[in-house]
C-alpha cells in the first residue's frame, strides 16, 4: 500500500469511529486530539480495525504514533507497504 | 442426582472467560464477534456480577449499581454490543448536591460547571478552562506521580468546597480519594462530567437479558452456576481450567474474578515470579459500601425536583476518610421514578449508598449486627425526610445491606465494591508476560471500574487476546 493508501485507509475507520466529524479539512500534522472529539478508546478502535481489516499489529508501546495523521501514515508504511487494499 | 451445567461442553476453546461481570461478558462478546469459540462461566445463576438487581413482594425491583455512569457508555455500547441497548441509555436531568457549603442542581456537564465555578464559587473562565482541559488531556497509558489533590491544588488552591463540588460524586462513584495519582481522577472526570451523567432506561435486569440475547448470537457459549476451581498452567502456558470438578481444554483463559483471587489461588503463586506474586501480594483492594432500598406504596409517588440523584451531607468539610466512617454524615440517595422502568408495574423507589469499609462491620456479633442494620436504616429514613416529606408513612418496604452482603453475593474479598487500588491495574496489565494465554479483565485501578471502565477494560484485553490468537495462528500455518 502506498503512503496515499494507508491515509484513505486511516479516513475510512475514522468515518466509522466518528460518524459525526467533518473529515475533509484534516490537518495531517496537527494531532487527531487537537481537531477531533477523540479518546483513548477510539484510538483502540483504530488499532482494532487495522488489526481486523489487515492483520497488521500495533502493539501498545506502539500506540503514540498513531497521535497526528502524519505520524501514523510514516509509522505504518514499513508495515503496510506488501498489504493489498481491500 | 446434581445437576451438569456443563453438559454438552467438549473439546477445546480458543478462549474461556470465568465471570460474567461487564468486563467477563465484552470480552467474551466482542472475541465471539471475531470468530473465536468462547465460553463464558459464571458461578452465579445469573449475569451481571455487580450490575444486578433484586426483587421483592409489591412489585418492587431494585438496583444495586445503577446509579449513574458516563456518557461514553453510549458510544461503547453501541459499538461493542447492540444498538439497542445504547438507544436505551436516557441522561439524569437533576443532579443535587445539599451539605452545609453549598446547595444546588445542576446537569453536571462542562457547561453547567462552568457556568457554576464562574457565577456561584467565584472563579476566572480562564482558570475553569485550564483546569478542564489538563483533566481532559490524561490518557489512560499515562504516568503520573501527581495526586489529584495535587492536581486541584494547581487550579483550586484552599477551594475545599469546589474540590468537594468535582471530587465527592467520584469518590462515591469509584472510591477514589485525593490521595489517588491524578490520572484516576482525570480519566473519570473527562468522560463523566463533561457531558452528564446517564442511566439505563428499563432498569439492570433489563439491560442484562439484552446482553445475554446479544452474547448467544455472538456465538458465546454462555453457562450459569460453574464455578471454576481451578486454572492449568503448564511450562508457562495455560493449559485449561477445572470448573464445577471437570477439566476444559482452552488456549486462553481471561479471568473476570477479582485479580488477586486469580493470581493467588485460581493459578497459584509457583507459576509466577516471586517479584509478581509480591506485587499482587501489595494491592489494596478499594473500599466497600452500605446501601439502604426504600420502596414507597403502589400510589405514593414522589415529586421529580426531590432529584435523580442527590448528593447529601451533613459534614461541614469534604473529607474522604468521613466517607468511609460508620458514622454516617454523607450519602447519596438514588431516585427511581416510575419511568425507570416503562414496561414495569409503576413504582417509586430510592436508594441510599454510603461508602463503607469492610472491618467496621466484619467483626460484629449477630446481634449487633442486626442492631446495626436496624440502625441504618432508621438513620437513612431520617434524613431522607428532609427531602421527601412523610417517607415512613409512604413506606412499603425497606432493607440494608452492608460490606457483609457485598461480601458474600460478589464474592470479592472484604466486599470491595469497585476493585481495586491504582496499582491493580498494572498487575491485571502484567499477567499475559508471565503465563502465555492468562489474561485478566475487571474492576482494576479505579479507571477501569464501574460500568463503563469495565466494558472499555473488556474491549482492551479483548483486543490483546485477539493478536495473541492471531500471531498463534499465524505461527501454526507457518
Ligand atoms: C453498591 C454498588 C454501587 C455501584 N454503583 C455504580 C454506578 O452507579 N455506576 C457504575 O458505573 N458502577 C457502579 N458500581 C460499580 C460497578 O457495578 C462495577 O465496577 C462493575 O459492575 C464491575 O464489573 P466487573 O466486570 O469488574 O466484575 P464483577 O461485576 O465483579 O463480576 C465478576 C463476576 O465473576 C464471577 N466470578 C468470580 N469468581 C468466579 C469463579 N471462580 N468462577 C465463576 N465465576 C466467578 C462473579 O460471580 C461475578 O459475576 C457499583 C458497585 C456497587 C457494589
Amino acid at each position: 500500500m502506498t503512503s496515499e493508501e494507508i491515509r484513505e485507509v486511516i479516513i475510512d475507520i475514522l468515518g466509522d469511529i466518528a460518524p459525526d466529524e467533518e473529515l475533509g479539512d484534516l490537518k495531517d500534522e496537527i494531532a487527531f486530539r487537537d481537531q477531533l472529539e477523540l479518546d483513548s478508546m477510539d484510538f483502540l478502535d483504530i488499532v482494532m480495525e487495522l488489526r481486523k481489516r489487515y492483520r497488521v499489529q500495533v502493539p501498545e508501546e506502539d500506540y503514540g504514533e498513531l497521535a497526528s495523521m502524519q505520524s501514523t501514515v510514516t509509522y505504518l508504511e514499513p508495515k503496510m507497504q506488501d498489504v493489498e487494499k481491500a | 442426582m446434581p445437576m451438569d451445567f456443563l453438559k454438552g461442553v467438549s473439546g477445546e476453546y480458543d478462549v474461556t472467560v470465568i465471570g460474567s461481570g461487564l468486563a467477563g461478558m465484552t470480552v467474551a462478546n466482542a472475541l465471539a464477534r471475531s470468530g473465536h469459540r468462547v465460553l463464558l462461566l459464571e458461578q452465579h445463576y445469573k449475569l451481571g456480577g455487580m450490575a444486578t438487581w433484586f426483587k421483592r413482594k409489591g412489585g418492587h425491583i431494585f438496583d444495586v449499581s445503577l446509579h449513574g455512569f458516563p456518557v461514553g457508555m453510549i458510544k461503547s455500547c453501541r459499538r461493542y454490543w447492540t444498538r439497542e441497548i445504547a438507544d436505551s441509555i436516557v441522561q439524569l436531568k437533576h443532579v443535587r448536591f445539599d451539605n452545609p457549603m453549598f446547595s444546588l442542581t445542576t446537569r453536571y456537564h462542562r457547561e453547567d460547571f462552568t457556568r457554576l465555578l464562574t457565577e456561584k464559587f467565584g472563579v476566572s473562565q480562564s482558570q475553569v478552562d485550564a483546569f478542564f482541559d489538563a483533566a481532559r488531556g490524561m490518557n489512560f497509558y499515562d504516568d503520573q506521580q501527581l495526586t489529584v489533590g495535587e492536581f486541584f491544588d494547581q487550579y483550586f488552591p484552599g477551594r475545599g468546597d469546589i474540590v468537594r463540588l468535582l471530587m465527592e460524586p467520584i469518590t462515591y462513584a469509584n472510591g477514589s480519594t485525593l490521595e489517588d495519582p491524578a490520572i484516576t481522577y482525570g480519566i473519570v472526570f473527562s468522560n463523566f462530567m463533561s457531558k452528564g451523567v446517564y442511566t439505563f432506561e428499563g432498569g439492570t435486569d433489563r439491560l442484562i437479558q439484552l446482553m445475554q440475547k446479544d452474547l448467544i448470537k455472538s456465538g458465546v457459549d454462555v453457562r450459569l452456576r460453574v464455578d471454576v476451581e481451578k486454572i492449568h498452567v503448564e511450562k508457562g502456558r495455560v493449559t485449561g481450567v477445572t470448573a464445577n470438578g471437570q477439566f476444559i481444554n482452552t488456549r486462553v483463559v481471561v479471568s473476570n474474578a477479582n485479580i488477586k483471587n486469580t493470581i493467588l489461588n485460581l493459578v497459584g503463586r509457583d507459576n509466577f515470579s516471586s517479584e509478581f506474586v509480591d506485587e499482587t501480594e501489595k494491592i489494596r483492594l478499594n473500599n466497600s459500601s452500605t446501601q439502604v432500598y426504600m420502596a414507597l406504596k403502589p400510589d405514593e409517588q414522589i415529586d421529580e425536583e426531590t432529584g435523580d440523584l442527590l448528593f447529601s451531607s451533613t459534614a461541614p468539610a469534604f473529607q474522604t476518610d468521613l466517607l468511609l466512617s460508620r458514622d454516617i454524615t454523607s450519602r447519596t440517595f438514588s431516585f427511581y421514578y416510575p419511568r425507570t422502568r416503562p414496561q414495569g408495574r409503576p413504582r417509586s423507589l430510592v436508594v441510599s449508598s454510603t461508602n463503607a469499609r469492610y472491618e467496621d462491620w466484619a467483626e460484629l456479633s449477630d446481634e449487633a449486627y442486626e442492631a446495626s442494620k436496624q440502625d441504618l436504616i432508621e438513620t437513612t429514613l431520617e434524613s431522607l425526610d428532609r427531602y421527601v416529606p412523610g417517607i415512613r408513612k409512604k413506606l412499603d418496604h425497606a432493607e440494608a445491606a452492608t460490606p457483609r452482603t457485598f461480601q458474600y453475593y460478589t464474592r470479592h474479598a472484604l466486599g470491595a465494591s469497585f476493585g481495586t487500588k491504582f496499582e491493580g491495574l498494572a498487575v491485571s496489565r502484567g499477567l499475559s508476560s508471565q503465563v502465555n494465554g492468562l489474561f485478566h479483565a475487571g474492576s482494576v485501578g479505579i479507571i477501569m471500574s464501574g460500568w463503563l471502565g469495565a466494558i472499555n477494560y473488556g474491549v482492551i484485553v479483548a483486543n490483546e487476546v485477539d493478536a495473541l490468537l492471531l500471531s498463534k495462528n499465524t505461527a501454526q500455518v507457518g
